[in-house]
């Protein structure tokens, strides 16, 4: 009997211990990993300066920002094709223009991609580019102000996806769209005459090498589907650009569905340079167009928008030997090439591989004419003629692909959250570390030029989820630093971005930051309001408009008594910023001002309009925190109703004789 | 027609009475973390409900192809009220009637029981993980998604876990307390005969 008690007790202590056992072997969630020194590795101690500048994109704020690495400070936001009150950009009279499109002012779009200049495949620090993915356009960064200095508008596009990726020596940058729409005449017809009606477009677009200028040289008229991302060649590649394209199936609905079903899609070959010649022989035709081309001159510090009104158009189904396709698997999105130039890395987004193509194969096949058929008259290379190897089971979900000086690889992987490091050559798998969570982009200093400086990958993620404090349902976007100098990447740093971050380039702080404007010289100002010195200040009236040729200069606005200006008039204050001492940048701003603010740098001119509605006495005042009398920085201007005869009159530090107050 | 000792008949009615939190609880529990969930997604499977972040699953599952998880379905949740009600009902005849072989038939039936629904549940995670949308967005050729029926399984970038959740243990330990009397019973009589 006592037996049988022991025994039912053991019995029961099993069962215990098998459910706790049990319940031990449920897998746990990914610990965060233990980084042991990274904490020394992206300090950057007060007042010391980081290595290398990091050009963000801002997706949906339609700006760039710009970063410190190793430490990820951010520096700047850096207003391209959305409007930003804080500067005024987009507000200001003279920066208004920027914003200006075939369909009028459009003060916001959504900024992807990254392209920072080279020369002879190398960053140079000259200029960043930017794509607008909405309303398409490119637009042009000086590195040594900082400042938008031109934004083209795209005819032609569907959104301008595949830009604004450059040629080795920044020849061309071009801008394809990512989705196909109806073009030449007859723009209005039914959705599902996709097939038939609908075409793609590739602009390539010239840089002038001394100015940045840029305009459409001319435009590939390509087949219906969608264009996703693209690289130019390199070395000895130089000449072509490669494209990835999906929806192959020309589906018009529910593309998650319906555009997944080809087991391959395409890389678009480009023969830029066999388009050239055909520009040469006047083989391309003059189409109509509507597309603004916006310009920022740093003398006269305003933009100017001119109305472009033709394109020139080569259809490559028509003209031979442009364009190629070579078979990739399952939607690529990245399309990236080797420093070397040689390797074309097509990124499946729903592959179980990643194929790596051959550009000497490519060229053997062209000249072979190894093709499997064609994609409306367009030639098909077979998949095994333009392939190097493949990437067996790299990870699921690949996206982008970077490289180092070492001949390695980077891939992101969207779907298995992961950074995959392999080698261009062998295609082996060498290592591979989570990120959190779902990487996007990725960047590694110098990256996609000829030259990568390595040392750092950058992972753009599109998930943050529980790694930063809570801030509602709308958590901060995030990008972590991973170190790739070893075997092994170790991860760094998390830091937080502004906007949703796409692509992104870094290259050494030294290559900008010896070339950075400091202050504008007054003397050479040619901003036709500019008040180059208070004995210019002056307030005019013509019509009802007012004129305000105002200065700023520590501590004081000229003039800061106006009066004799009406309701219903239009006042235009245009600061000028007497300052030529660095840093100092003053700021104006005026109660019920319906646009924005402006910053005024040093020797700037900026005009900000504003509209009384009502009588009354008004303050404006400096909003720069400037000096230790900043907060006395200010004036008042006195508004009559219509019609009123009070005297339009203007001055500052004058007192008059008062009836009574401190004055007398 | 052997009668049951007391304290048999006392713990089959308690084990009986065991089941009813069937009624209360989750009976089975399918765990799943990908590093973009390190929180972990959670189904909870109850004897007529299906509940947790099934609407999460569903729309991450759908990019491979799998079906909408939803309540109709499972048919089971029908008749899963009355089996376990049946069951329970039983249990308490034979701690009431007093017969060892209403004993027996109980714990057969227990068995049968549970056999089945380990059975019926491979098969619905067996046409769950294979019978996929040819259409789906990412095919990966050779790939199914069949969840574990016990245990933990690595799926793409998911691993899934599925197993037995409160109500469900309660359960085993009722059928296991059964099954001890059954023994407890037959050795008793074996040391009396």
């Amino acid at each position: 009997m006592k037996t049988s008690i022991i025994h039912r007790v053991l019995s029961v202590l099993v069962i215990l211990a098998t459910l706790i056992v049990w319940q031990g072997c449920k897998p746990k969630a990914p610990d965060s990993v233990s980084i042991g020194d990274a904490a020394s590795r992206v300090y950057v101690a007060p007042g010391k300066y980081d290595e290398f500048y990091n050009f963000v994109s801002g997706g949906f704020n339609g700006q760039m920002s710009v970063y410190g690495i190793p430490s990820g400070r951010l520096f700047k936001i850096l207003p391209v094709f959305s409007v930003f009150p804080e500067s005024g950009y987009g507000y200001s009279e003279e920066t208004k223009p920027m914003l200006n499109t075939s369909h009028g002012y459009v003060p916001w779009d959504d900024l992807h991609h990254i392209a920072l200049s080279t020369t002879k495949g190398e960053h140079d620090g000259r200029w960043a580019f930017g794509n607008a993915n909405n309303t398409p356009r490119v637009a042009r960064v000086g590195l040594k102000s900082f400042r938008t200095e031109e934004i083209l508008e795209i005819p032609n596009s569907g959104g301008n996806h595949s830009s604004p990726f450059i040629t080795e020596n920044t020849e061309y940058l071009v801008a394809g769209t990512r989705f196909s729409v109806p073009m030449g005449n007859n723009k209005d017809v039914p959705i599902s005459s996709y097939k038939e009606n609908f075409k793609g477009s590739i602009s390539f677009v010239k840089i002038d090498p001394q100015s940045g200028r840029m305009n459409i040289a001319f435009q590939l008229r390509t087949p219906g589907f969608n264009y996703d991302l693209s690289r130019a060649g390199k070395g000895p590649s130089h000449g072509w650009f490669f494209f990835s394209c999906y929806n192959t199936e020309q589906a018009y609905t529910l593309l998650e569905v319906n555009a997944s079903q080809n087991d391959k899609d395409f890389i678009m070959a480009v023969n830029w340079k066999k388009a050239e010649e055909y520009i040469a022989q006047g083989k391309g035709k003059i189409e109509k167009a509507k597309y603004a081309h916006n310009v920022y001159d740093e003398k006269t510090h305003m933009a100017t928008s001119t109305m472009e009104d033709e394109v020139t158009v080569l259809d490559v189904m028509e003209l031979p030997d442009i364009v190629y396709f070579i078979p990739c698997p399952k939607s690529p999105h990245g399309c990236d090439v080797d420093p070397s130039g040689e390797y074309i890395v097509g990124s499946g987004k729903l592959a179980a591989m990643m194929p790596v193509f051959s550009f000497t194969k490519i060229q053997t096949a062209i000249a072979n004419k190894d093709y499997e058929g064609d994609f409306g008259g367009i030639p098909v290379i077979k998949y095994e003629s333009a392939l190097h190897g493949e990437v067996k089971k790299p990870g699921l979900g690949p996206l982008h692909t970077e490289f180092d000086e070492k001949g390695n690889a980077y891939t992101s992987m969207f779907v298995s959250s992961e950074i995959v490091k392999w080698n261009v050559k062998t295609l082996e798998v060498l290592d591979r570390v989570p990120t959190y969570y779902s990487i996007g982009h990725l960047s590694v200093p110098g990256g996609p030029t000829s030259k990568p400086h390595g040392k750092y990958v950058i992972a753009y993620n599109k998930i943050t989820k529980d790694r930063y404090l809570p801030t509602g349902p709308e958590l901060t976007q995030s990008a972590q630093l991973y170190d790739i100098s070893g075997d092994k990447m170790r991860l760094l740093l998390d830091f937080p971005t502004v906007g949703e971050p796409h692509y992104a380039e870094a290259l050494p702080a030294s290559l900008i930051s010896a070339n950075s404007t400091k202050l504008y010289k007054i003397e050479e100002n040619e901003n036709p309001y500019a008040a180059k010195g208070e004995g210019q200040a002056r307030v005019e009236r013509k019509g009802n408009e007012v004129h305000v040729y105002m200065t700023a200069i520590r501590s004081h606005l000229t003039p800061d008594n106006i009066e004799g200006v009406r309701v219903g008039d239009d006042v235009y204050f245009h600061v000028t910023n007497l300052e030529q001492d660095w840093d100092v940048p003053h700021g104006f701003a005026i109660r019920g001002a319906i646009n924005a603010e402006i910053l005024i740098m040093p020797g700037e001119t900026q005009t900000l309009k504003w509209k009384p509605l009502v009588a009354g006495v008004i303050p404006f005042y400096c909003t720069d925190f400037c000096s230790a009398l900043h907060q006395e920085m200010s004036g008042y201007i006195r508004i009559s109703p219509p019609g009123s005869s009070v005297p339009l009159k203007f001055s500052t530090g004058v007192i008059e004789g008062q009836a009574s107050g401190a004055g007398q | 027609m052997k009668p049951l000792k007391p304290i048999s008949r006392f713990l089959i009615a308690v084990s009986a009475l065991l089941m009813i939190s069937a009624y209360f609880v989750p009976l089975w529990q399918i765990l799943m973390w990908a590093p973009q969930y390190p929180e972990g997604l959670e189904m909870d499977i109850w004897i007529n409900n299906i509940t947790g972040d099934v609407k999460i699953i569903s729309a991450l599952n759908h990019y491979i192809g799998m079906k909408h998880i939803e309540v109709e379905m499972f048919p089971e949740f029908h008749y899963m009220i009355y089996i376990v009600g049946f069951l329970i009902v039983f249990g308490l005849l034979v701690a009431l009637l007093n017969r060892r072989f209403l004993l027996w038939s109980f714990v057969s039936l227990l068995l049968v029981t549970g056999v089945a629904a380990l059975v019926d549940f491979y098969l619905w995670g067996y046409d769950y993980g294979h019978n996929l949308d040819p259409t789906a967005a990412i095919v990966v050729p050779g790939m199914s998604y069949q969840p574990p029926l016990i245990g933990t399984k690595q799926l793409l970038n998911f691993t899934a876990f599925s197993g037995p959740d409160i109500g469900g243990w309660i359960f085993l330990v009722a059928a296991l307390l059964s099954i001890g009397i059954l023994i407890f019973e037959i050795k008793k009589n074996k040391s009396q005969a």
